[in-house]
C-alpha cells in the first residue's frame, strides 16, 4: 500500500475530473473544518486505487503488503499504458458529485443493467448543455445510480436523434457485481 | 321443466331405493337386507345427471322431510292435490292415489318378498333396487310416460314422484349417515384397539424371525414408510419407557435400533446421528432431523446505508415478490414467501440495497452490537453478510477489519462489501490465529468460527454423512485457537466495549460449549455477559458427565426446529482483564503454575540422565546444548501457529504437562 505518485495523482484526477466537473474539490476537501479533520486520500494497493478516510488507511499500514486485499472504496487500477480505468465500484464516489447525469425510464434499467448503451428512448430525463464524449452518471428514476458512462451525442444533438439512437455509452454498471467479478476485485 | 334428453330416457330419477322398502320392512316388524351397492353403483352409471340432482333435491328438502318424520302418511292424508299444485309444495302434497298406488305396490312386494325364502327375497331387492324404471314401468308404466310430457299433470306426476323420492331418500340419507356414523365408531375401536394392543407394547424391537426376515430383506430398498412408523412407536415407548417397553428390553436396544431407523430413514453417518441425538431427547431429536429435510425460510437483510425496509419492501412488492418481516426482534430483515423474480439479480439487489442472509446470521451482531466510532474486527468474515450488517450498524464509521484466510472467498467478500457500500472496511487475508500480531486493540470482535455445520444440515445435506470423529476433533482445536486469538485482539480498556462474540452454525457440544469453556479456563480475564438476543434456548451447563462453567447458561442455542431459523450458537464475552491477554495470561498462570513446573522439571531431568547413562557411548550427552536446541524448536513451532514466543517457553511447558 503506497500514496499515488504525482503523476499518478494527475492522471485519477483528469479522470475523475471527466464525471465530477469542478466538484471534484468537494471530493477531496476534509469532512469538517476541525484541525485534525478526516479526509479521503488515494491509496494504491496491488495495482488498485482504493478512496479512502485517512484514519482508515493509516490503520491500515500496519497490515502487510501482500495481506491486504482492499481498503475504503475501489476505483479501478492503472492500466500498463498508465491510463486509468474505473471500475462499477467507484460509482458511489463518483454519484454524490456528479455534474452531468442521465436518469432512464424503468423499461431501460434491465437494459442497461445488462450492459447495454443508453438509447434515446429509455431516457426519461437528461441534464442540459452535457456536450459530447462527455462522462455521465446514469441514473434511475427513482435516483439510485446505476452506473456511468460518456454520451454520444450533446443534449441538443440527441434531441434530434431517432429513438433507438444510442445517446450514452456505457461504461460500468451495477450488473458487473455479478457478470464481471472475478476481474473487479483482487485475487491476489 | 328442465329435464335433460338423458333423464326422458331413463326415466324418473331416484324412485324409491331400497331403503325405502327397508323401512316399510322395518315398519312391519320383518328383517331388514342391507341395501346392496350394485344398484347404487349401477345407477350411478347409467344415470349420471339425474342423480346429483335428485340428491340435491333430497337435501334440499331434507329438512322438511324429516321434520315430518312420517311423509308417506301425511303425503296420503292430503287430499289430492289438481295438477297446479307449485314446485316447492309439492312434496308436502303429493297426488294421493299415487302414493297410494306406490304403497300398496310396495306391500304386495313386500308380501311376496315375505313368503318367498330369503333368496328369492334378496333377487327382489336386487331386482328392485337395481333398476328403478323397470320398477315404476311396471304399475306406472303409462303414468311414467306422460308424466314426461309436456302437460301440466305430468309435471305434478313427476313432482309427485319426487315428493315420494323425498321420503326414501331423506330416510337413505338419515341411513347413510348412521351407517357412516357406525362406521366410523368401529373404525375408531378397530384403531382404539390396534392402539391400545401396540400401545401397550409396541414391537419396535425385532424378534429373532424378524431378524431372519430382516436378513432376508437385507439388499432391498428399505420401506420408508415402514421405517417412519417405527420411528415414531419407538419414539412414544421411549417417552414412556417404563409402560411401554417390551419385557426383558433395555433403554439402551431401542435406542439403537432409534438411531439404525433414523440413520436409514434420513441418511445420516451412524457417527453423527448418535452425537445429534444426544444433544436431545428422543422426540426433539426426531423434530431435529425432521426440520432438517425442510428448507429454512429466504430471508434477506435491508441495507441500511442504501435504503429502508418499508421502501425496499414496496420495491421488491412491486416486482412480483411476497415479503413480510421476518419478527419483531429484527428491524432490517425481511422474509421472503415466493418471488417471480431472481431475489440475486433485481435492480435493487445489485444497487445494494439488500442482501440475501439467513435470519441466524443476524444473530451474532445484534448479539455484539458494534457502536459508532469504534475499532471490529470480523475472524473469518466471507462472504461477507455479517461484515456488511456490522458496517451498517456503525453507520460507516469508525472501522471494520473484515479477515478470511481464504482469498477465494475473500473476493465475493469485497464485491458484497462494494456492492452494499461500506467504505469503513478492511479487507485482509491472514489466517485469524494470527490475530493480534497484525492489529489489536479492537473494541469489539465477531468470531464466526469455521465449523462442521450441523446446524445447517437443510442448506448442505453433504454434511450428514461427510463429517467424522476426526473433523470434531480438528475443528474444536482450530476453534479453540482462535476464540484465544480473539479475546486477546480485544482491548479490554475499550471505553464502549471490550466484547467478544464467538458463534457457529453447529448444534455439537464439542464446538460450543467446550470451546467457550476452554476459553474461560484459559483466559481468566473474560467472563461471559448477556447475549441481549430476543430468542433462543438457553447453552448447557452440563451434559454427560462433562459440567461447564454455570455461567454457560447465557449463551444462546438456535435449533431448526423449534425457531425455524439454521441451527446456531452464540456466546458473548466481556473482557475484564486488566492487561493485555498475552502478558496477563502467563502472567496469572505463574502464581498457579509455578510449583507445577517446579514439579515437572526434576522428572524431566531424570528422564534425561537415564539417557544419558545409556548414550554414554555415543559420545556423552550435552544437556544445556539439547535445551537450546528444544527452546528453538519450541519457539519455531509457536511462530509457525502465529503465537508468541516469548510468552510460548512457560505456556508449551504447562501444556507439555
Amino acid at each position: 500500500m503506497r500514496p499515488l505518485t504525482e503523476e499518478e495523482t494527475q492522471t485519477l484526477f483528469k479522470k475523475l475530473a471527466e464525471y465530477t466537473g469542478s466538484s471534484l474539490k468537494n471530493l477531496i476537501a476534509p469532512v469538517d473544518n476541525s484541525p485534525k479533520a478526516d479526509r479521503i486520500v488515494f491509496r494504491l494497493v496491488q495495482g488498485r486505487v482504493y478512496a479512502v478516510m485517512l484514519s482508515l488507511a493509516n490503520l491500515a499500514t500496519s497490515f502487510s503488503r501482500d495481506k491486504i486485499l482492499s481498503l475504503g472504496t475501489c476505483l479501478g487500477k492503472f492500466t500498463k499504458s498508465g491510463k486509468f480505468r474505473l471500475h462499477i465500484t467507484a460509482l458511489q464516489i463518483l454519484a454524490p458529485h456528479a455534474r452531468h447525469k442521465i436518469w432512464i425510464r424503468p423499461n431501460g434499467v434491465m437494459p442497461f443493467l445488462y450492459g447495454g448503451n443508453v438509447v434515446k428512448a429509455h431516457i426519461g430525463r437528461f441534464s442540459e448543455d452535457c456536450p459530447e464524449h462527455q462522462g455521465v452518471v446514469v441514473y434511475s428514476m427513482d435516483d439510485v445510480p446505476l452506473g456511468f458512462g460518456v454520451t454520444a451525442r450533446s443534449t441538443a444533438e440527441s434531441r434530434r436523434l431517432d429513438p433507438t439512437g444510442v445517446v450514452c455509452f456505457r461504461q460500468a454498471d451495477n450488473g458487473e457485481y455479478l457478470r464481471d467479478e472475478d476481474n473487479l476485485f483482487a485475487s491476489g | 321443466m328442465g329435464v335433460g334428453r338423458r333423464m326422458k330416457k331413463q326415466g324418473p330419477p331416484q324412485p324409491l331405493s331400497e331403503e325405502h322398502f327397508a323401512k316399510l320392512k322395518r315398519k312391519a316388524g320383518l328383517p331388514v337386507d342391507a341395501p346392496t351397492e350394485a344398484p347404487e353403483n349401477k345407477r350411478r352409471r347409467t344415470a349420471k345427471k339425474p342423480e346429483p340432482k335428485s340428491n340435491g333435491s333430497a337435501s334440499k328438502k331434507s329438512g322438511s322431510a324429516s321434520k315430518g318424520s312420517k311423509p308417506a302418511k301425511g303425503a296420503k292424508e292430503l287430499p289430492a292435490a289438481n295438477g297446479k299444485s307449485s314446485k316447492s309444495k309439492a312434496p308436502k302434497k303429493p297426488l294421493l292415489e299415487e302414493s297410494e298406488e306406490e304403497d300398496d305396490e310396495f306391500d304386495m312386494e313386500d308380501l311376496e318378498a315375505d313368503g318367498s325364502d330369503d333368496e328369492v327375497q334378496k333377487i327382489g331387492d336386487d331386482f328392485l333396487g337395481s333398476d328403478s324404471s323397470v320398477f315404476d314401468s311396471d304399475d306406472e308404466g303409462g303414468q311414467t310416460k306422460a308424466m314426461w310430457s309436456e302437460d301440466e299433470d305430468e309435471s305434478d306426476a313427476e313432482e309427485k314422484l319426487t315428493a315420494a323420492n323425498i321420503v326414501g331418500l331423506s330416510r337413505k340419507l338419515d341411513q347413510k349417515l348412521e351407517e357412516e356414523a357406525a362406521a366410523n365408531e368401529e373404525e375408531m375401536l378397530q384403531s382404539a384397539l390396534q392402539t391400545n394392543i401396540s400401545g401397550d407394547k409396541p414391537k419396535v424391537l425385532a424378534d429373532e424371525d424378524d431378524d431372519l426376515e430382516a436378513e432376508k430383506n437385507e439388499f432391498l430398498a428399505p420401506d420408508l414408510q415402514l421405517l417412519r412408523t417405527r420411528i415414531t412407536e419407538n419414539i412414544r415407548v421411549l417417552d414412556d419407557f417404563s409402560n411401554l417397553r417390551q419385557e426383558g428390553r433395555s433403554r439402551a436396544e431401542y435406542t439403537a435400533q432409534l438411531l439404525k431407523d433414523v440413520c436409514a430413514y434420513y441418511g445420516y453417518s451412524e457417527y453423527l446421528a448418535e452425537k445429534l441425538y444426544n444433544l436431545f431427547t428422543p422426540r426433539e431429536a426426531f423434530a431435529f432431523f425432521e426440520a432438517n429435510e425442510t428448507a429454512r425460510p429466504v430471508v434477506i437483510r435491508t441495507n441500511t446505508l442504501r435504503a429502508n425496509r418499508r421502501e425496499l419492501a414496496q420495491a421488491l412488492i412491486n416486482r412480483g415478490v411476497t415479503l413480510e418481516p421476518v419478527g419483531k426482534w429484527s428491524k432490517v430483515g425481511l422474509q421472503v414467501f415466493e418471488s417471480s423474480v431472481p431475489l440475486g439479480a433485481t435492480p435493487e439487489y445489485l444497487a445494494g440495497h439488500y442482501i440475501l442472509q439467513a435470519a441466524s446470521s443476524f444473530l451474532p451482531c445484534m448479539a455484539l452490537d458494534p457502536q459508532e466510532n469504534e475499532r471490529v474486527l470480523d475472524m473469518a468474515a466471507a462472504p461477507g453478510g455479517k461484515t456488511t450488517y456490522m458496517a451498517a450498524m456503525m453507520k460507516n464509521t469508525g472501522i471494520v477489519v473484515a479477515n478470511d484466510p481464504n482469498k477465494a472467498r475473500a473476493k465475493g467478500l469485497i464485491g458484497n462489501i462494494h456492492r452494499l457500500g461500506a467504505t469503513n472496511v478492511i479487507v485482509s487475508n491472514y489466517d485469524a490465529r494470527e490475530f493480534p500480531k497484525p492489529m489489536g486493540g479492537f473494541d469489539r470482535v465477531l468470531l464466526d468460527a469455521p465449523c462442521s455445520g450441523t446446524g445447517v444440515i437443510a442448506k448442505d445435506p453433504s454434511v450428514k454423512t461427510n463429517k467424522t470423529e476426526l473433523d470434531f476433533m480438528q475443528l474444536p482445536h482450530i476453534q479453540k485457537q482462535l476464540i484465544l486469538a480473539a479475546i486477546d485482539s480485544v482491548a479490554h480498556n475499550s471505553k464502549t466495549g471490550g466484547y467478544i462474540v464467538y458463534s457457529t452454525c453447529s448444534v455439537t457440544i464439542e464446538e460450543n460449549e467446550a470451546v467457550v469453556q476452554y476459553a474461560l479456563k484459559r483466559r481468566p480475564n473474560v467472563k461471559l455477559v448477556e447475549t441481549n438476543l430476543a430468542f433462543g434456548k438457553e447453552g448447557f451447563t452440563s451434559f454427560r458427565g462433562k459440567s461447564f462453567d454455570p455461567s454457560m447458561s447465557l449463551t444462546r442455542r438456535y435449533y431448526p426446529h423449534s425457531y425455524n431459523v439454521d441451527g446456531f450458537f452464540v456466546a458473548k464475552f466481556q473482557k475484564i482483564g486488566p492487561t493485555p491477554a498475552k502478558t496477563s495470561a502467563p502472567r496469572e498462570r505463574s502464581s498457579g503454575g509455578a510449583p507445577e513446573v517446579i514439579d515437572r522439571t526434576p522428572i524431566a531431568l531424570d528422564d534425561d540422565e537415564d539417557d544419558k547413562a545409556k548414550n554414554d557411548d555415543f559420545g556423552g550427552w550435552n544437556e544445556d546444548e539439547d535445551e537450546q536446541y528444544i527452546e528453538k524448536g519450541r519457539r519455531n513451532a509457536m511462530r509457525r501457529r502465529g503465537l508468541d514466543p516469548h510468552s510460548a517457553g512457560k505456556k508449551s511447558k504447562k501444556s507439555s504437562k
